[in-house]
């Protein structure tokens, strides 16, 4: 196959990529959306072989490779539940990032296959871009691996700060310049694993001062680093596909990484120097402990809501823990048969990752459009009767529009406290993940329902 | 008089107009599809297996397999497990998105 003919093949796939991420701006076309995102991957994979148009044992093995890695994704992909997604995705980047190295070091070592000069003797700029591509997959391999570690629950999610660490890191970040450049002059091999090596263990220190907390931002910010690992590899390789799919991803993962930063709201800069959590903890809590608070049981939960004529739920990643998405969903049927009108509300960093709670209660059966997001629902909390807390807590908290003080003052909220009354679910009064005391808690119209989330649900259900 | 434009200007702009693409489309994107979004660009990220292709075949000495082809068949299983994953887990993903059944 000719090389223009093979560029115009990746440019449709390329193209097709585009579509994929396209579709996804409403549930009724998101399905024809990764349909097209396939097709792209098979014209890309096709146009390669007929390209190379080596048909020898080596076809046989890249066929046999390409089936055991098939197989193993296409496992994992069936087995996965969907609660764990964030270290599913956390997972995926790191083999991103590991292809992206692979392919580097084997450019390197033999670059007549890639067109890119001999050996000792590599074109500049594709030296350039090849150790771009080989650094950024480095940092996107470690930085997930830790990621995926601190989500599974393995490594603790605590922040793991030491003393000169921001200068370690600096220092690290300039070397790597500097190699490039000694790299670029010399084509020494030994400067190129030691790039690699270095880029590894900056993922690494990059990624541990970052506290569970801020998770979302982590992942949606090395999705953005797998993409500008391939995109740098695309220049290497001088494929089109890869290019536009590279800068795709890296501007989508940088998009989600505002978005969730903004929920948060935390600058980009103050999540990527780490550490939150770790030092404030201490500060507002003491004086506000033994304030009254009002509780009550799934008798009194039911009779409020049978008495409803709207409820608002705000679910969080709690209830996925307690494994209550289900029963909440039978819950809020018994409601609706009762001429009850629910809806959710979901504030942007409700789940682990960006989206995750949706698609948690997808999986349970909620139909999507029943499902809001803040702004949207964020102004009928004043007109519903009940607004049942699940799961959530930092997120519904009045302070962070009242306290100029609080830590988390200024993120978005959802106006729960607007509501007639409030239930909240929780095992206890203990704070969430800010670490700060949550003032709906001790609000007049606010009762708690101390108990487990899934237990409490079903207890509700029975009761109405 | 004709100059000659170094090929790498042309994929740049295709890189940089690409990124602008990415930018509007992936803001169109609804925000309850974020994590569908995540995985299918992990997916397609994975487009990258083609540079593992090409070095997996490459003619290097008379064996199958050499140091550099190691590489790319490595590669080549990493980007697999992903591309596969990816598409399928988001296919699972977007089948439980429904809309509310109509009532009586």
């Amino acid at each position: 196959m000719s090389a223009n003919l093979s560029a115009v093949f990746y440019l449709i796939s390329g193209v097709l990529f585009i579509l994929a991420l396209r579709g996804l701006s409403s549930p009724e076309t998101s399905r024809q959306g990764n349909l097209f995102g396939i097709i792209g991957m098979v014209i890309a994979i096709s146009v390669t072989f007929l390209s190379v148009g080596n048909f020898s044992t080596g076809f046989l093995y890249v066929l046999i490779f390409l089936i055991i890695g098939g197989a193993i994704g296409s496992f994992i992909a069936f087995k996965i539940p969907m609660t764990a997604m964030p270290e599913l995705v956390a997972g995926f980047h790191s083999l991103v990032g590991l292809a992206a190295v692979l392919v580097a070091v084997s450019a390197f070592i033999n670059p007549e296959a890639f067109n890119l000069g001999t050996p000792g003797n590599i074109k500049l700029a594709s030296l350039i871009e090849m150790s771009i591509g080989a650094a950024v997959g480095a940092i996107t391999f470690s930085g997930s691996i830790i990621a995926f570690l601190k989500l599974q629950g393995i490594m603790s999610g605590a922040p793991i700060t030491f003393r000169g660490q921001h200068l370690l890191n600096a220092l690290i970040l300039i070397s790597i310049v500097v190699l490039t450049y000694l790299l670029c002059a010399s084509q020494s091999s030994s400067l190129f694993w030691i790039l690699i090596g270095v880029s590894f263990l900056i993922g690494f220190l990059l990624i541990i001062p970052i506290g569970g907390a801020d998770m979302p931002v982590v992942i949606s910010m090395l999705n953005s680093y797998s993409g500008w690992a391939a995109a740098g590899i695309g220049f290497t390789l001088e494929n089109t596909a890869l290019i536009i799919t590279g800068a795709l991803v890296g501007s989508s993962g940088a998009i989600l990484s505002y978005i969730m930063c903004k929920g948060m709201n935390r600058s980009f800069f103050n999540v990527i120097l780490g550490g939150f959590g770790a030092t404030e903890q201490s500060t507002s809590n003491k004086d506000k402990e033994q304030r009254p608070v009002k509780s009550g049981n799934a008798d009194d939960a039911a009779f409020l809501m049978k008495n409803a004529s709207s409820v608002i739920i705000v679910p969080g990643y709690g209830m996925a823990v307690a494994q209550a998405q289900h029963a909440l969903r039978e819950m809020v049927d018994t409601l609706k048969k009762n001429d009850i009108k629910v809806s959710y509300a979901i504030h942007p960093v409700a789940g682990r990752m960006p989206g995750h709670m949706n698609v948690l209660l997808a999986e349970a059966n909620v139909p999507y459009d029943e499902v809001f997001e803040l702004e949207e629902i964020n102004n009928d909390f004043a007109n519903a009767d009940v607004a049942f807390v699940i799961g959530a807590n930092d997120v519904t908290n009045p302070v962070a529009k009242t306290d100029p003080q609080s830590p988390i003052y200024g993120m978005p909220v959802l106006d729960v406290e607007k509501c007639k009354s409030v239930l909240f679910v929780k095992r206890s009064l203990s704070p969430g993940y800010a670490g700060i005391d949550n003032d709906l808690f001790y609000k007049e119209n606010t009762l708690m329902l101390f108990a487990d989330a899934k237990k409490m649900t079903e207890d509700i259900t029975k009761n109405l | 008089m004709i100059m000659e434009i170094d090929p790498f200007i042309f994929r740049l702009s295709i890189f940089i107009l690409s990124i602008f693409v990415g930018y509007y489309v992936v803001w169109s994107v609804t925000p309850s599809l974020h994590t569908p979004l995540m995985s299918v660009t992990n997916a397609i990220s994975s487009v990258i297996i083609v540079g593992a292709i090409i070095a997996a075949l490459a003619k290097y000495g008379d064996s199958v397999f050499s140091t550099s082809s190691l590489f790319g068949y490595f590669a080549i299983s990493l980007a697999a497990i992903n591309i596969f994953g990816g598409f399928l887990v988001t296919h699972r993903m977007l089948a439980m998105y429904k809309k509310k059944k109509k009532e009586k």
